[in-house]
C-alpha cells in the first residue's frame, strides 16, 4: 500500500510539470534561432497545430488500447475515412455532378448494403440445407445489380468536367458541420470491423484493422467519383480566416505595424492561432468528455473489463459490446481528428496516408504518453509529433556530428543520405524502450 | 481450338502468376504461423523482417555479381541466399534477445510481444531503407523465359501465347523443396518433434525436458530463414521495394489465418487460396470467355487491381465469421 501511496504522491505533479516543458520546447522553437530551433513562430505554430490534432487521434486510440487493451492496426484508415467528410460536407457541389448520375450511386449503393444485410438474414432464417445455395444466389444476384446500378453512373460522373472536377463535390454546408459527419464515417466503418472480429482471439482485431485501413486509403485513392481520387481536392472551405483577407484588412495592416511585425507573419501567426484555438477547444472538450466517462460507473465497468474479462464476464458483463461499443467510440475520435486535419490543410490528397505514420506512430504516442491516462495521451500524441517534426532537422545534423571524424567518401556520404530514415528507428527505438522500462509511459494512469 | 485458346490464356494470366505468388504467400505464411505456434504472437514485423533478409540478399548478389560469379541462367540470387538468410537469423536472434525474451520470461499478454514485435518493425524498416534505399530494386538475372510468348505460338499454332518466366518456375520449385525439408525437420527429427511438442502444450514439453530457449532458437532461425526465401522469390518475381513488403503483411496474415495459426499445412493452403482468389478476383476475364464463346462489352473483372487487398480481406472476413480456427483448426486462444 506505501509504494502505490508515494507512486500517487509523486505523479501528482508530473502531468503539469511535464506539459510547462512542452510548452518551453513550443516557445524555443518560436523565439530562439539555433541549430535546434527555428526561431519562427509560424512554424512553432504549425507544428503545434498538428500536434494538437495528433493528440485528438491518441485520445482515440488510448480509449481504445488504454481502456479496453484492444489493439488497432488501422488507425489510418479511419483518419482517412474523416478526413472525406470535409470534401462532401463543404465543397460546393460540381455542376452536373448530381444529374450525371448521383442518384443512380446512391441507388448503387443502397442495393449493395441492402444485399449484404438480405445475406445476412438469410442465413439465420433460411433453415440448414438450402442456406448456402440461398446465400450464394443473394451475393451474386446482388453484386450484379450493384454493378449494373454502379459502373454506368460513376463512368458519367467522371466523365462530367473530367479536368477539373470529375466527381460529385459536397454539399457547400459549413465546414465545421464536416467534423461530427466525419466521426459518424469512422464510426460506421469501425462497427462493421468491430461487429466481426471482436469477441475471438485479441491479435484477430489487429489483423482484420490492418485490412480495414488499408481498403479505405485504397477507396480513397481509387474512388475518383468520390474525392477524385489521386487527383486531389484542393480549396476545401476554411472555418477561420485567409491569410490574403488579413493582409488586405486595414484594420489588420494597423494592428500588425503598432506590434511591430510584418503584415505577412502576423496574419500567419493569426490564422494559425485561430486554428489551435480551434484544435485545442476540442481536445480539451474530448479530455473532460473521456474523464468523466472514465470516473463514471461505465468507465469503472471498462477498466474492469480491461483487468479481468473473465471475472466481468461471470458478473454479468457484456464484454464484447462492451469492447464494439469503446471500438467504436475511439473510431469516431479518430474520424474527428482526420476530419480536422483535413480541415486544417485545406487540401484532400489520399496518397499522404502512410500506415506507419498515422498507424505506428500515433501508437508511439499513446505508448509514450501512459496509455489508459488521457492527459498522458495528449502529452504523448504533442510530443512525439514535436520531435517527429524536428526530427527532419536533428537528424541530419546529428548523424553529420557524429560522421565529422570519417574522411569523406561513399560510406560517409550515404550515411548522410539515409538520415531521413533515421527517425523510423528512432520511433522504434523509443517505443521499444518505454515499452520495456517504463510500460506505464510518462504520466501513468492513476 | 478455342477451348485450347481459353486454358492458354487462363493458364498465362491466371494459373501461373496465382501459383507463383501462392507459394511466396506460403513460405511467408508458414514463418508467421510457425512464430505463432511456438512464441504465441503474431509478428507484425514479419512483412519488414522479410524486407531486410532480402535486402541482404541483394547485397550479396550484387557482391557476386561484381566477383564475375553467376549461376548462368538462373538468378544469380538462389547462390546469395543463404548469406541473406544468416544475416536475417543474426537479425531476428538479436530482437529475441534484446525484446522479445523480456517478455517471455514476464509472461506478459500477446497482446504486449504484438506491441514490441510493431516497435522492430519500425527498426526493421529503417535499417532496410538505410541499407538499400527506398526505391524499386530488380535484381533478377540469368534467362528472363523458360518459354516465352512467341516461342510458344509457334510450336504450338494457337493464337494465345503462353509465356512462364524463370523466376516463376524457380519460385515454385524452391518452395516445394523448402516445404518438403520444413515438414521432413519437424516430423523426422528430434529437435523437430521438439517443436511440435512445445507447440502442443509448453508445460508438457517442459517436463519432458525440452529446452524452451533453444526451441525458441530454432523457431527464429527457420522463420528467417523462411522470411528470407519468401521475400527474395518475392523480389525476383516481381521487384523490391520495401513498402510493398509491409503491404503484404495482410495477405500473409490472412492466409496464415485462413489455415489456421500454428497449422503449418494450413498455412500453404491459406497462401494458395488467397492467391488464386485474388488473382481470380481481379483478372478481366473477357479474353478467357470470348474463346469460350461468350462475347462481352464488359471486362468481366470482378474488381479492379487496386482493390487486391480487399480480397484477402473479405477471405479473412468469411473465415472469421465461419470458422474461427481456420480451415485446420489451428489454436483458437
Amino acid at each position: 500500500m506505501a509504494t502505490s501511496r508515494q507512486a500517487e504522491a509523486s505523479s501528482k505533479w508530473r502531468a503539469p510539470v511535464l506539459f510547462i516543458v512542452l510548452a518551453i520546447l513550443f516557445i524555443l522553437e518560436g523565439t530562439t534561432r539555433n541549430a535546434l530551433f527555428t526561431g519562427s513562430w509560424n512554424t512553432s505554430l504549425a507544428i503545434l497545430n498538428m500536434g494538437l490534432i495528433s493528440a485528438v487521434t491518441a485520445l482515440g486510440l488510448n480509449m481504445q488500447w488504454g481502456y479496453a487493451g484492444l489493439f488497432n492496426s488501422g488507425v489510418v484508415g479511419f483518419v482517412a475515412l474523416g478526413g472525406l467528410a470535409p470534401v462532401l460536407i463543404s465543397v460546393a457541389p460540381v455542376e452536373g455532378g448530381w444529374g450525371a448520375g448521383g442518384l443512380r450511386i446512391i441507388l448503387a449503393l443502397i442495393v449493395g448494403l441492402g444485399t449484404l444485410v438480405l445475406a445476412a438474414v438469410v442465413w439465420r432464417r433460411v433453415q440448414r440445407k438450402l442456406r448456402v445455395l440461398a446465400l450464394l444466389a443473394v451475393l451474386i444476384v446482388g453484386f450484379a445489380a450493384y454493378r449494373w446500378l454502379f459502373d454506368p453512373a460513376v463512368d458519367a460522373i467522371e466523365a462530367n468536367q473530367a479536368a477539373q472536377f470529375g466527381n460529385l463535390g459536397g454539399l457547400g454546408l459549413p465546414v465545421l458541420l464536416s467534423w461530427p459527419v466525419g466521426a459518424l464515417f469512422a464510426a460506421a466503418a469501425a462497427w462493421g470491423v468491430g461487429k466481426v472480429a471482436l469477441g475471438l482471439r485479441s491479435d484477430y482485431l489487429a489483423i482484420a484493422t490492418l485490412g480495414i485501413g488499408e481498403i479505405i486509403v485504397a477507396v480513397l485513392k481509387n474512388e475518383e467519383w468520390l474525392a477524385r481520387g489521386v487527383k486531389n481536392v484542393t480549396s476545401i472551405p476554411r472555418p477561420v480566416p485567409y491569410e490574403i483577407a488579413l493582409q488586405r484588412d486595414p484594420a489588420f495592416i494597423e494592428r500588425a505595424q503598432n506590434w511591430g511585425m510584418s503584415v505577412a507573419e502576423l496574419s500567419g501567426i493569426w490564422v494559425k492561432l485561430c486554428y489551435a484555438g480551434l484544435f485545442g477547444a476540442v481536445l480539451l472538450l474530448l479530455i473532460l468528455l473521456a474523464e468523466l466517462a472514465l470516473k463514471s460507473p461505465w468507465g469503472r465497468m471498462m477498466r474492469a473489463i480491461r483487468d479481468n474479462e473473465t471475472a466481468a464476464e461471470a458478473m454479468g458483463k457484456d464484454v464484447t459490446g462492451r469492447h464494439l461499443q469503446i471500438f467504436v467510440i475511439g473510431c469516431a475520435v479518430m474520424g474527428l481528428a482526420g476530419a480536422m486535419m483535413i480541415t486544417h490543410d485545406g487540401l484532400m490528397a489520399p496518397t499522404q496516408y502512410n500506415p506507419l505514420r498515422y498507424t505506428f506512430v500515433i501508437w508511439v504516442m499513446v505508448i509514450v504518453g501512459g496509455s489508459g491516462n488521457n492527459w498522458g495521451a495528449a502529452l504523448g500524441g504533442i510530443l512525439i509529433w514535436f520531435l517527429w517534426i524536428k526530427a527532419e532537422s536533428w537528424g541530419p545534423q546529428l548523424i553529420s556530428l557524429l560522421t565529422s571524424p570519417l574522411p569523406a567518401g561513399a560510406v560517409k556520404q550515404h550515411l548522410l543520405e539515409s538520415s531521413p530514415h533515421m527517425r523510423f528507428i528512432a520511433m522504434g527505438l523509443i517505443l521499444l524502450l518505454v515499452l520495456r522500462f517504463s510500460p506505464r509511459g510518462l504520466v501513468p494512469e492513476k | 481450338m478455342d477451348l485450347l485458346n481459353a486454358l492458354v490464356a487462363f493458364l498465362n494470366f491466371v494459373f501461373i502468376p496465382a501459383a507463383a505468388y501462392g507459394a511466396q504467400l506460403a513460405l511467408g505464411a508458414l514463418g508467421v504461423t510457425l512464430i505463432y505456434g511456438i512464441l504465441r504472437f503474431s509478428n507484425f514485423a514479419h512483412g519488414d523482417t522479410m524486407a531486410f533478409g532480402t535486402a541482404i540478399t541483394i547485397m550479396a548478389t550484387w557482391a557476386l555479381q561484381a566477383i564475375g560469379i553467376s549461376l548462368g541462367p538462373i538468378p544469380t540470387a538462389l547462390l546469395a541466399l543463404p548469406i541473406g538468410i544468416a544475416g536475417c537469423a543474426l537479425m531476428v536472434l538479436g530482437t529475441d534477445r534484446i525484446v522479445y525474451r523480456f517478455y517471455r520470461k514476464k509472461k506478459s499478454d500477446p497482446i504486449i510481444l504484438v506491441m514490441a514485435s510493431v516497435g522492430v518493425m519500425f527498426i526493421m524498416n529503417g535499417l532496410t531503407r538505410i541499407l538499400i534505399g527506398v526505391d524499386e530494386i530488380r535484381f533478377d538475372d540469368g534467362a528472363r523465359f523458360v518459354i516465352d510468348v512467341r516461342s510458344f505460338r509457334e510450336w504450338s499454332g494457337l493464337s494465345e501465347g503462353l509465356a512462364l518466366r524463370t523466376t516463376q518456375l524457380i519460385t515454385v520449385i524452391v518452395a516445394v523443396l523448402v516445404v518438403w525439408a520444413l515438414f521432413w525437420f519437424l516430423n523426422r527429427t528430434k529437435s523437430g518433434k521438439a517443436m511440435r511438442a512445445y507447440s502442443d502444450n509448453e508445460d508438457l514439453a517442459l517436463l519432458s525436458g525440452i529446452d524452451p530457449e533453444q526451441v525458441v532458437r530454432l523457431t527464429w532461425i527457420i522463420a528467417a530463414a523462411l522470411m528470407t526465401i519468401a521475400g527474395t522469390l518475392y523480389g525476383l518475381d516481381k521487384a523490391f521495394k520495401p513498402f510493398n513488403y509491409f503491404q503484404i503483411l495482410l495477405p500473409i496474415f490472412a492466409a496464415a489465418i485462413v489455415g489456421g495459426l500454428g497449422s503449418p499445412i494450413g498455412a500453404i493452403a491459406g497462401g494458395f487460396i488467397v492467391a488464386f482468389s485474388e488473382v481470380a478476383i481481379t483478372y478481366p476475364w473477357k479474353k478467357v470467355a470470348g474463346h469460350l464463346g461468350f462475347q462481352s462489352d464488359g471486362l468481366l473483372q470482378l474488381m479492379s487491381t487496386e482493390y487486391k487487398f480487399a480480397v484477402s480481406f473479405v477471405i479473412l472476413i468469411i473465415v472469421l465469421l465461419f470458422r474461427p480456427t481456420g480451415l485446420f483448426r489451428g489454436k483458437s486462444v
